[in-house]
């Protein structure tokens, strides 16, 4: 699905990502972790295509196509697909007419997604604009609902969301990746950026990658990651010299 | 050059679409009422509601003589050079209307102002709803297509009575050379409303107003809104004054205005002059091609117990806005045009769903010819 080879990217005169190599296959769920700076969102931004940063080097291969440098809609078009961390508020601009546009064939299916997600309320309501921070995570995951992609990346979809909110978002990402879906016939994959793991309780990812100063530091089981990070923080990780 | 029309009805149809870009029913659906006036000739009046009555001016006066009191009384004579032209001019043109005791309309009244051969229409009109009532009017201001070059003076003088309500969209498609001087005043007695809207997205030489409502009633209520697109060659100066002159009244002056070339000055002022009062005034602008915009909100308080607070904003197009629409499989130049078009999307509260779908149209039609 996502084949990412030598990756160098600068954002300004700084290099932010050095030499990153990651295949995500289809159907797999990806967890990316890492101390705040470390790159992670960057690295989201460079593969969804993103002003403000420069590929330097490498190259980003999405179902066997360079993408590197196409435009960001194309990209969208191919099927990739991003839940924004802090998405930009577009006054004026309602939830119900975006999903309109973006819906293509799928105009009926707007509701009843609106409807799992508790945004059926919002759809008049200007993108962003006063949602609070699990509105915000809900109005994202429904975007992606409607638009379908294949490969997701979610920065993370967890942060400034109550209890209650994470089951129901965690369980509309869930169905975002086919988790419902045997995984012999699962087709979509995912890229999740998670500082706290509790988006895992709802996902079963499959491989875990640690990030450190725009490098990646350790692959692994995303649970036994998780655990050495809780426990000991990223320094263990700096440590580590288990990189594949 | 084609013969004048007599009704609206007899318009080319290069000119029935001018006229319905301003939102005017030629066929008078979902309308109660009608005035059409081709520069100084009035050709039609009609109202459907017998308790709303619509009358040319001059018959008005004769009719009732007791309106000379409500004429040139909120508008002065020498306010201005247009004012006395409008003033001294020996036959005055334009409508009357007086809705009456608790009449309501469902459907606006519509009154179109046609700009033909003459120089300079000049227009003179009286609004007034009595308690209780509620009038929705759409201006339609329009020139003929053969028209180059004019001007058209509009004196308004708007009556809302105690608990009325008064809605006024005026929604302009003049062309390149014509110049437009609106001048309107309002007043608003106990727990009136009064909302005015204005829309203008196609190219004018030169609008000049500044439109004044004065909230003499406890609890009187003023909305107005300015939609505008700028393009380049025309020079808007537009404003709006509300003077909060009862305890608990209250303003909201609202303004977007895009520049693709033009400039725009963008006037506000609240005067906060009695107790529990509130005013706020929003001017967003968006530069997309270079132009000028120039957001002059001015505030300004009496008493303790007023409220007052101003904010503008004029800039580009955020590029983060635009990737963020991109990523979701917009091209840049949908993107863009999606932005605009939520930009230009205020709506307005009080107001009758064909008037909002009006000034619906007219954005709409703005986002297909690109802005």
């Amino acid at each position: 699905m996502l084949e990412i080879e030598d990756l160098h990217v600068k954002i300004g005169d700084r290099e932010v990502l050095h030499d990153i190599n990651l295949t995500i296959r289809e159907g797999e769920t990806h967890v990316l972790m890492g101390p705040n700076g470390s790159g992670k969102t960057t690295l989201l931004r460079a593969i969804m295509g993103f002003s403000g940063l420069d590929v330097t080097k490498g190259t980003i291969r999405f179902k066997g196509k360079d993408i590197t440098n196409l435009p960001i809609h194309e990209r969208a078009k191919m099927g990739i697909g991003m839940l924004f961390q802090r998405p930009p508020t577009i006054s004026g601009l309602k939830l119900g007419k975006l999903l309109a546009v973006t819906s293509g064939d799928r105009t009926a299916m707007v509701s009843e997604y609106a409807r799992f997600l508790h945004m059926d309320a919002f759809m008049d309501r200007a993108i962003n604009l006063g949602f609070s921070g699990g509105e915000i995570k809900r109005s994202e995951v429904l975007q992606l609902m409607v638009q379908q992609p294949d490969f997701v990346m979610l920065d993370e979809p967890e942060s400034g969301v109550d209890l209650e909110n994470i089951t129901l978002i965690g369980n509309a990402i869930a169905r975002l990746l086919e988790k419902d879906v045997h995984i012999v016939n699962r087709k979509k994959s995912g890229l999740v950026i998670t500082h706290t793991g509790y988006i895992l309780d709802y996902l079963d990812a499959d491989f875990g990658h640690v990030m450190c100063d725009g490098a990646f530091r350790c692959h692994g089981n995303p649970r036994e990651i998780l655990k050495v990070i809780k426990t000991s923080g990223y320094k263990e990780c700096l440590a580590c010299q288990k990189i594949q | 050059m084609p013969e004048d029309p007599v009704k609206m009805s007899e318009l080319s149809p290069e000119d029935r679409e001018r006229l319905t870009l301003t939102g005017l029913e030629v066929e008078m659906k979902n309308r109660e009422g009608s005035f059409f006036q081709v520069d100084q000739e009035i050709r039609q009046w009609t109202s459907l509601n017998e308790r709303i009555e619509i009358l040319p001016i001059h018959e008005a006066l004769r009719k009732y003589e007791w309106l000379s009191g409500y004429s040139w009384n909120l508008v002065k004579k020498d306010k201005d050079q247009y004012t006395k032209y409008v003033a001294d001019q020996p036959e005055p043109r334009g409508f009357v209307i007086i809705a009456r005791r608790g009449s309501k309309t469902i459907y606006p009244l519509q009154a179109c102002l046609f700009l033909a051969r003459s120089p300079v229409q000049h227009v003179h009109n009286i609004i007034i709803a009595e308690e209780g009532a509620e009038l929705h009017i759409i201006s339609g201001c329009a020139s003929a297509s053969y028209t180059k070059t004019g001007s058209h003076i509009g004196v308004s003088e708007f009556y809302v009575g105690r608990g009325a309500r008064i809605t006024s969209t005026m929604i302009h498609n003049w062309g390149e050379e014509i110049s437009v001087f609106p001048r309107s005043a309002a007043r608003v007695e106990e727990d009136g409303v009064f909302i005015s809207n204005y829309v203008c997205m196609q190219p004018v030489r030169k609008v000049q107003m500044a439109p004044f409502v004065d909230l003499a009633g406890r609890n009187a209520i003023a909305r107005f809104s300015s939609i505008v697109v700028c393009t380049q060659g025309s020079y808007m100066d537009l404003g709006s004054v509300a003077r909060l002159a009862a305890e608990g009244s209250g303003a909201e002056l609202v303004t977007r205005a895009i520049t693709t070339g033009g400039t725009i000055i963008s006037r506000g002022m609240i005067e906060g002059a009695a107790r529990h009062t509130k005013g706020h005034i929003e001017c967003r602008g968006l530069i997309l091609r270079d132009g000028v915009i120039h957001a002059i909100p001015e505030i300004k308080g009496d008493v303790v117990d007023t409220e007052l607070s101003h904010e503008a904003a004029v800039g580009k197009i955020a590029r983060d806005e635009i990737e963020y629409l991109m990523s979701r499989g917009l091209d840049e130049d949908v993107a863009t045009a999606t932005i605009i078009r939520g930009f230009l999307d205020v709506r307005i509260a009080g107001l009758p769903d064909a008037l909002q779908a009006q000034i619906d149209a007219a954005i709409d039609s703005a986002e297909k010819s690109g802005f």
